[in-house]
Order: structure tokens, then sequence, then C-alpha cells
């Protein structure tokens, strides 16, 4: 609606009001326990602030009645990183593929929407079963990262429908004219194009694996990933260092987050000005 | 492109680009609930699994009066649920893409809504912990404010600790589809209805909400799905005073009655599929999505 009136009625304060309370109530428990992370030594659960310390986040870390956070956050950054990886680069293909017609294109797709809306626990139950029928042992870094798989693969494939539509495919009949080799192509024209949407198919990869857990429950064996670790930790622990483990994943997401979107600005950027520098 | 199959791509090309994903799928989606619908149909004593045929667990989850209650249970957290984040993502949405005039604004506005989709659930439950609790900000609020002199019990442990949590957790996977959907409204179909004299209400019941209905159906399925496949926040927030179907098949999980929670799962399945193609029959979502 580029043609709106001028004037904002009262409609637009009042949905503008609505969306504000959202974000508030989105974002405003978050920001308590990011604050309340910081109570002092003898402070609780729940306000007022006794004191500003960083007590709890030493606490973490010199502490051993929280189980295993530290090798559980190294798991699940390692999780993390393969997921990113096979999530981003299966996908690129994968989404290549759809755009042709091929047998089984239909029950694949089916498949992977099934994989989204079964749940978790169940999936990582048939997993697991299914290891343990065919003799393998269930590993952190074999089952776990299937089981993340099945969670970040389907997601990234939507991305990737999302990121296709807007592509030109003459881009790379052009690029095939003028002889490229298939691979020449795909490195030269159809991956540095789409870039920006790899980026976020690759956030997606790195974030839902990294914070994911009724899947990984009962296939990543005896080695635990933080958020088992943490959600272990709400049923037994009643201190702020809940608040503080809470804190510390949070601020790692947040990173990875802003540098995706930092880094497909940054292209995007570019690109503008490159367009400029060539009318 | 498919036209140029002649040319530079071969025929078998899709096949070995599709082939990694379809492995993975297979081999971690496909085979394993092929392997709990095997499982439901084996027996077992609690200690080992043997593997010959049974209906005795089917037989088991569907005599049970606990079942009916459970999923009943779980289809009244789901309803609340959906209610709530439809209305709120189809505000949200509604807001930002024909209230809010600048691109810049619109994209910063719900990417704002969609970041919290990329931290943990676990922490994002947790944090409504010090809000909800006997000692929490609502209790104090409200006893400060003079409505109440002693805190109230029904926040925090309770169903309706449960469905906030859900509502909060779930709202951003209505919006993204709701919003994607009303983006492609071509903004001459409104102006229109304008001229030819419909009320801002006639626009959104006749134009706007019939063309989001795919981004609602997309939403309710997501929404619906997870509610009904969550096991934590149900335990949790309900402080164990609840339970859903997964959070019970959760506890014979633990207690390795593998068989029986193998038959309740298929049977979860099998309502969820319902539900899901219930859904579907509204609209059709593929033929959507590639528009």
């Amino acid at each position: 609606m580029s043609q709106a009136p001028t004037r904002r009625g009262a409609d637009f304060y009042l949905l503008a009001g609505f969306f504000a309370l959202f974000v508030i109530f989105l974002y405003g428990p978050m920001l308590m326990i990011f604050i309340l992370s910081f109570q002092g030594p003898t402070g609780g659960l729940t306000f007022p602030m006794r004191g500003v310390s960083t007590h709890w986040f030493q606490d973490l870390w010199s502490s051993s009645r929280y189980g295993d956070l530290g090798g559980g956050l190294r798991r699940s950054l390692g999780l993390g990183v393969l997921s990113l990886i096979v999530t981003a680069v299966v996908c690129l293909f994968a989404g290549l593929a759809f755009r042709h017609r091929f047998w089984g294109a239909g029950p694949l797709f089916y498949l992977s929407i099934i994989s989204l809306v079964v749940p978790g626990i169940l999936l990582g139950l048939g997993i697991s079963q299914l290891f343990q029928m065919m003799g393998f042992r269930l590993a952190w870094w074999l089952s776990g990262l299937g089981a993340h798989l099945s969670w970040t693969l389907p997601f990234g494939l939507l991305i990737m429908f999302a990121v296709l539509n807007r592509f030109d495919g003459s881009w790379e009949e052009a690029a095939r004219d003028a002889g490229a080799r298939p691979w020449q192509v795909l490195r030269l024209v159809t991956v540095p194009i789409l870039f920006p949407g790899l980026i976020a198919v690759a956030l997606f990869g790195f974030t839902l694996s990294y914070d994911e857990m009724p899947r990984s429950l009962l296939t990543v064996g005896g080695k635990n990933t933080l958020p088992i670790e943490i959600s272990n930790m709400t049923t037994n622990v009643t201190t702020p260092a809940l608040y503080a483990i809470g804190t510390v994943t949070s601020l790692i997401s947040f990173l990875v987050i802003a540098a995706a979107f930092l880094a497909i600005a940054i292209i995007q950027k570019r690109r503008a000005s490159a367009r400029r520098g060539a009318d | 492109m498919s036209s140029r199959s002649s040319g530079g791509v071969s025929r078998l090309s899709p096949y070995l680009q599709v082939a990694p994903l379809a492995l993975i799928m297979l081999t971690m989606v496909g085979v394993p609930i092929i392997t709990l619908i095997l499982l439901s149909f084996w027996d077992s004593d609690g200690i080992a699994i043997y593997r010959t045929f049974t209906w005795q667990n089917y037989a088991e989850v569907l005599t049970s009066p606990l079942t009916l209650i459970l999923f009943l249970n779980t289809l009244k957290y789901a309803l609340l649920t959906l209610v709530a984040t439809m209305a709120i993502g189809f505000t949200c949405s509604y807001f930002l893409v024909f209230y809010v005039r600048s691109l810049k604004w619109q994209i910063g506005l719900f990417l704002l809504c969609t970041i919290p989709f990329w931290t943990s659930n676990v922490i994002r439950m947790i944090s409504w912990i010090p809000f909800l609790g006997r000692e929490g900000l609502f209790n104090q609020m409200l006893m400060s404010a003079g409505l109440t002199n002693q805190p109230l019990d029904v926040l925090l442990y309770s169903d309706f600790a449960v469905v906030l949590t859900y509502i909060h957790l779930f709202t951003l996977f209505m919006i993204v589809p709701i919003f994607n959907s009303m983006s492609k409204i071509n903004p001459n179909l409104i102006e229109a209805a304008r001229d030819a004299g419909a009320s801002s209400w006639q626009i959104l019941t006749a134009v706007i909400i019939p063309l989001s209905k795919t981004g609602i159906a997309l939403g309710s399925i997501f929404v619906v799905t997870l509610v009904m496949g969550d096991f934590f926040v149900v335990r949790v927030m309900s402080g164990g005073q609840s339970a859903s179907v997964v959070s019970a098949m959760k506890n014979q999980i633990d207690q390795l009655f593998y068989p029986q929670a193998s038959a309740m799962a298929v049977l979860l399945i099998l309502v969820v599929v319902m539900m899901v193609s219930a859904i579907l029959r509204v609209v059709d979502i593929r033929a959507e999505l590639a528009r």
C-alpha cells in the first residue's frame, strides 16, 4: 500500500501498540534472566537483585554439581559446525535437483515435511532403536548428527526453495553457452549468486542443531550435548547459575546470528555498489 | 529449465544431486519410523524385547482410560495455543505488511520477531520462571498494586504456564508463513476493493483473510505438531501436575517400555497426520509454495 494516506489513523497506533507488546512479550523474559544471571552471591532465582556480580558465571565453570557443561558445550559447538557444513552442501545440491523433474521428488519432499512435523523425541526413539538393532553404538557424532540433520535439512531445503525461486537460471545457461564445464558453472556462477541464501541455510544448520534437545535426548549416547545438560539442570538447580548458563548459550546464539546477518548485509552492499559502478 | 535437459545437464544429474538428501532422510527418518512401527508390534516384559508379533501393546494403549485423558489434554493445549498464536500472528503480520511503509523497517521488525527462533527453546522456557513464580515479578506487581494480598499460585506450574510458554515459543511459526502470504497480496487488489467502496473491515474479511489462508494453514500445521510433540514444557511448566501424550510416553521410555511407547507413538503420529491432512484439505500448500 504505497499510496497509503499520509496521516496515520488510530488503527495504526492500536496495531503498533499491540506489536510493541508482542515484542516485549517475546524478549522481556529473556532480558530478565540475563539481568538475573548477574545476581550477587546471596541472590535467588527472582528479583530483587542482591548486589551485582559475576559469581554465578564463575560458579558454572568451577563447580562440578552442574554436570559436564564444558564437554556439553564443546560437543554442541562441534555438532553445530558439522550440521552447518552438511546442511549447506546437501541442501544446495538438493535444491538444484528439485528444479528438474525426477522420479521420487514428491515422496522425498513429503518425507522431509514428515521429518519436520513428527515429534522429535519419537524420531529419536526410532533412530536409537534402529542403531541398537543394527548393532551400532550410539554416538553424538553419528546417530546424534543424523538426528540433528533430520531437523536442519528440511528447513534448509525450504529456504533453498525460496532462494531458488528468485534465481534466474539464464545466468547458468549463458555460462554453459560460453563453454563452462558443469563444475565451473557451479563454482563461478551458481554458488556466488546464491551465496547470501546459502549463508541463511547455514545459519539454520548451525543454530537449529546447537539448540536441539528432543531429538538429541535418546540419540547422543553417553555424552550429552549442552541443551540436554541445561534441561537436566532445570529440575535440580535452584540457583542463578541456571540463568548464567542461559546467558552464555544465548550470547553464543546471538553472536552467530549477528555474524550471519552481517555477512549477508556486506555482500548485498557490495553488490549494490558494484551495480552502481556498472551503470 | 527442464526444457534444456538435452544440452549440458545430463538426465542423471538431478539424481546425483539429490542422493545425499535422500540417503540421510531415508536412514534418519524413513527407516526409524518403520522401526517404531515394527517395535510397536513386538513383545516385551520391561527387561528384554522379544521379536514376536503381538497386538498386546495396542490393546493396552487403546483400552487404558488414561490414553483418552492424555489425548484430550494434549488436544486442549494444542487448541488453546492455536487460537492464541493465530490471533497474535495474524495481527502482527497484518501490522507489518499493511501499516509499516518503509521496506527497511518492515524487514527489520520482521527479523525482530524471528530472531528468537535461532535461540534456545529451553532457555526461553526457563525465562518465564522469574516472572511467573510465587515471588516472581508478576505477583510482586499484583501485590504492590493492591490487586491481591497474597501471591497467586496458579501462575507458575499450571496449565496456564504451559499454554503461555507454548504461545511464547511458537507464535513466530505463525508470523513467518502469514507474513509471507500477506506480502504476496497484490496492493492493487486492495485499492480496487477500496475504490469499489469496501470498508477496512470488509477488505480484511473478504480480501486479506482469504488470501492469507495458506500462511494460516502452514502456521497451524507447525503449531499443532509442535504442541502435540512436546514433552518438556508440559513437564517443567506444569510442575509435573499435567501430562501430555508425549510426556507420558517419555516416562515409558525412561522405564524402558519401548514397545508400549512405540504403540502410543504410532497412535500419536496417526492423529497428527489426520490433523495435518485435515488442514491440507483446506489449502493446497504445495501449489502455493511454488507460486
